[in-house]
C-alpha cells in the first residue's frame, strides 16, 4: 500500500501517479481518434477529466485486491495495471482483446488484474461487490474490494441494498462515487435529494467528499479506507468530486447536448488533474514519461488494429460454461 | 424402503452437497427458522456462515450471490414466492447469466436459485400464484422443474454443481409427493435429459412439474383405449429436443400440458419446434394456463383458469381424430 498522507509521498511515487494519469488521458484521446476513424464502433464514455480518481484509488490497492468498474471505466483498468494493448484490442472487438471481444468498451473485465466486471445496470455492482467481499473475508485472504459508480447510481435502490449488506456484515469493500456532476444530461442537484455521503451515513458507513481532481488527496482518502477495510472495520464511501471534460458518450460529438455552460466547463478545466499531478514532477521526468507513454500507446494501437476480427461462426461461444451451445435463430 | 417426499428430497440434496463441498452455502429469508423447511436443521448442522439469513432485499442479495459465485463460492438462493423471481429477473438474466459471456469465458457464475413453492396458491391471491419458468427459459437461463422426489434430488445436486446459473422450480403442488426409494439409489440427474414416465405409441404428452402426475393419471385411465407417452423434459432449458424427436417419430401426435401462461410459453415453443423439425401426422395441441394472470384468490375462479385432466383428455382425443 502506498503512503497515507500526501506529504509523505516520495518523488518516485509522484512520478508514478503522474504517469498513470498521463497514460489514461492519452489512451482516451487515442480512443476518441479511433472512434472518429470508425475503428472503435461502439464509441466510448470518455473519462478525461476524471483520471485522478482512478489513479488515486488504484495506487492504494494491492494487485490481489478486487475492483468493480463502470461504463466509464478505461481509467480504472489502466490504473489497476491492465495491459493497454489488450484493453484497446477489446474496445476494437478483436480476438486478442482481454475478453475476446465479448465485453467491449461498455462491459470489460480483466481477471488477470482482478477487475471482475463493469455491469451496465447502474449501481448494481454495489451488492455484487459485497458478495465478493463477504467471500474473501470468509476465506481470510485479506483482499479488499473496490466498487466504482457514478452520481447517477445513488438513486438506485439496488445500490442502497448493497450498502446495507456491506455495513451490516462489516465487509471489506470501498465504495467510490465518481460524482462528475451529471448523469448523462441530468445535473446531480436535480436528481439527488439530501446528499451522496448522506446515503452512506444512513447505513453507518463512514463517508467523505474529497477533491477528485487532486490525485494525492484521492490517494490519502483511499489509503485510510483500505486500512479500515483490511482491519475488519467494514466499508467506506468516498465521494470524489470531479468532472468529465467530454460528453457522456462520444455520440455527443455528433449530437450536441447543451446541458453544461461554457463557464462551468472552463472552471473545471482550470483544475485539470493532469496539470495538478504534473506540477509535482520535474520537467525532465515529465518529458520522459510523456515519451514513454506515447511509445506504449503506439504499440497498443498497432497491437489492437493488428488483431484478428471476431469470427461470426463463434458468435455463441462463451454463453455457457457447460452444456450445449444455444440454438441458432434460423435453421 | 424409506418414503421420500419431494420436500425432504430438496433438504437431503442440499444437505448432501453442503457436506460434500465447502463452497456451497444457502441464503434467503427466514433461514434461521427454515420457514420453507427446505433447510430444516441446517443452522445447527452448518452454522450461520453457511446458512445466511438475508434481509428483505431480494435484488441486493441476488447480486450478492453473483459476487460470491464469481469469488469461487456456490450459493443456493432460496425464494419463498415466485413473484420474487420477477423482482430479480434483471439480476439473474441480464447480470448473472451474462457475466461469463461478457468476460469471454474468464469467469463463471455458479448460482442456484431455488424456488420451492411455485405455482398457484389459492387464497394468497394473484401476486403469489405465477409459474414463470418460461420467462427464464426465454432468456436462456438454465431452468429445471422436476416432478418427482428422486428427480428433485438429482436435479438439485446437478444444478448446484453446474458452473452456470440454474433456476430450480419446485411446484408447491409437488412438495408432498412421496416415493419409495432406497437412499443409495439417489443419483445426480443430468441437465437437459428428459424422462419417459409412460411409454406409448399413439400420442406424446409433454409436461412438467405437478402436471406430470396428472398426465400419468390420464395415461393410466386411457390405457387400453389410447397408448399415451408421458414425456417429462425435467429441464425446461436447455430442452431435450433429440428425445422429443425420437418420441414423435413413434407417435406422430403431440399435446403439451403446461402450467405456464399460454402466450410465448413452453407449450408454444414445443409446438413450434415440433412443427418445424419433427414428425407430426396431426395438428398438435396445447393445454395451458390462459394468457395473463391467475386470480389466485378463489378456488372456483382458479379452477376455471388452470389446466385440468379433463382438458388434457379432450386434447388427446382431438389430436387422435385429426
Amino acid at each position: 500500500m502506498t503512503e497515507c498522507h500526501p506529504s509523505e509521498l516520495e518523488q518516485h511515487q509522484r512520478d508514478s501517479l503522474y504517469r498513470t494519469i498521463r497514460l489514461i488521458r492519452r489512451f482516451e484521446e487515442r480512443c476518441i481518434d479511433l472512434v472518429k476513424s470508425g475503428d472503435l464502433v461502439s464509441g466510448i464514455h470518455p473519462c478525461i477529466g476524471q483520471e485522478a480518481v482512478a489513479t488515486g484509488v488504484a495506487a492504494a490497492l494491492d494487485d490481489e485486491d478486487i475492483m468493480f468498474s463502470t461504463h466509464r471505466g478505461h481509467g480504472h483498468f489502466l490504473a489497476k495495471g491492465s495491459d493497454p494493448s489488450t484493453l484497446l484490442a477489446e474496445l476494437l472487438g478483436r480476438t486478442n482483446g482481454i475478453d475476446r471481444g465479448r465485453g467491449g468498451s461498455f462491459h470489460p473485465s480483466d481477471f488477470t488484474r482482478n477487475i471482475y466486471n463493469a455491469t451496465g445496470t447502474v449501481g448494481h455492482s454495489a451488492a455484487i461487490a459485497a458478495g465478493v467481499a463477504w467471500s474473501v473475508a470468509q476465506a481470510g485472504t485479506g483482499q479488499v474490494v473496490t466498487c466504482f459508480f457514478g452520481d447517477g447510481a445513488v438513486s438506485q435502490g439496488a445500490l442502497l441494498e448493497g450498502f446495507n449488506l456491506a455495513s451490516l456484515w462489516r465487509l471489506p469493500v470501498i465504495y467510490i462515487c465518481e460524482n462528475n456532476q451529471y448523469a448523462t444530461s441530468l445535473p446531480v442537484g436535480a436528481a439527488v435529494a439530501g446528499s451522496i455521503t448522506g446515503r452512506g451515513e444512513a447505513f453507518g458507513i463512514p463517508s467523505a467528499t474529497v477533491d477528485g481532481q487532486d490525485v494525492e488527496v484521492m490517494l490519502a482518502a483511499m489509503a485510510s479506507a483500505v486500512q479500515r477495510a483490511r482491519a475488519g472495520y467494514g466499508p467506506s464511501l468516498i465521494e470524489a468530486d470531479t468532472y468529465r471534460y467530454f460528453g457522456h458518450h462520444t455520440f455527443e460529438f455528433k449530437v450536441r447536448l447543451d446541458y453544461r455552460s461554457e463557464e462551468e466547463m472552463a472552471r473545471w478545466r482550470r483544475r485539470d488533474p493532469q496539470d495538478i499531478a504534473a506540477g509535482r514532477v520535474s520537467q525532465q521526468v515529465r518529458s520522459e514519461i510523456d515519451a514513454e507513454v506515447e511509445q506504449v500507446l503506439d504499440e497498443a494501437v498497432r497491437f489492437a488494429l493488428g488483431g484478428a476480427k471476431l469470427d461470426p461462426a463463434d458468435a455463441q461461444d462463451y454463453t455457457y460454461t457447460t452444456g450445449p451451445q444455444p440454438r441458432a435463430g434460423a435453421l | 424402503m424409506p418414503r421420500l417426499s419431494y420436500l425432504k428430497a430438496l433438504n437431503r440434496a442440499l444437505g448432501d452437497e453442503m457436506e460434500l463441498d465447502e463452497s456451497v452455502f444457502v441464503m434467503g429469508e427466514d433461514m434461521n427458522f427454515a420457514l420453507t423447511n427446505v433447510t430444516a436443521g441446517f443452522l445447527q448442522r452448518f452454522g450461520p456462515q453457511r446458512v445466511l439469513e438475508m434481509p428483505l432485499s431480494e435484488q441486493g442479495f441476488t447480486n450478492f450471490a453473483t459476487g460470491a459465485a464469481m469469488a469461487g463460492r456456490r450459493p443456493v438462493v432460496e425464494f419463498q414466492i415466485p413473484f420474487l423471481l420477477l423482482l430479480v429477473f434483471e439480476q439473474i438474466t441480464n447480470q448473472a447469466n451474462k457475466f461469463r459471456l461478457m468476460s469471454g469465458g474468464q469467469t463463471s457464475v455458479p448460482v442456484t436459485y431455488l424456488m420451492p413453492a411455485s405455482g398457484v396458491r389459492t387464497g394468497w391471491g394473484a401476486q403469489h400464484s405465477d409459474q414463470p419458468y418460461s420467462l427464464f427459459a426465454h432468456m436462456g437461463v438454465k431452468t429445471v422443474m422436476p416432478a418427482t422426489p428422486t428427480d428433485a434430488y438429482g436435479l438439485l445436486i446437478t444444478a448446484i454443481r453446474d458452473d452456470d446459473p440454474v433456476i430450480f422450480f419446485g411446484p408447491l403442488a409437488c412438495m408432498g409427493v412421496r416415493e419409495d426409494v432406497d437412499y443409495a439409489d439417489l443419483l445426480p440427474v443430468p441437465l437437459g435429459k428428459a424422462r419417459l414416465h409412460r411409454s406409448g405409441t399413439d400420442v406424446t404428452v409433454v409436461t412438467v412439474g405437478q402436471l406430470v402426475h396428472e398426465a400419468i393419471a390420464v395415461a393410466d385411465e386411457l390405457a387400453g383405449d389410447v397408448s399415451v407417452e408421458v414425456f417429462d423434459p425435467r429441464t425446461i432449458y436447455p430442452f431435450d429436443w433429440p428425445a422429443l424427436a425420437e418420441s414423435l417419430q413413434r407417435t406422430g401426435r403431440l399435446v403439451v400440458f403446461d402450467d405456464g401462461n399460454r402466450f410465448a410459453g413452453l407449450g408454444a415453443e414445443v409446438l413450434a419446434t415440433a412443427a418445424e423439425q419433427m414428425h407430426l401426422v396431426a395438428a398438435p395441441r396445447r393445454v395451458s394456463r390462459p394468457d395473463a394472470a391467475i386470480v389466485g384468490a378463489s378456488p372456483d375462479l382458479d379452477g376455471a383458469l388452470l389446466p385440468t385432466r379433463q382438458q388434457l383428455t379432450s386434447a388427446i382425443y382431438s389430436v387422435l381424430k385429426s
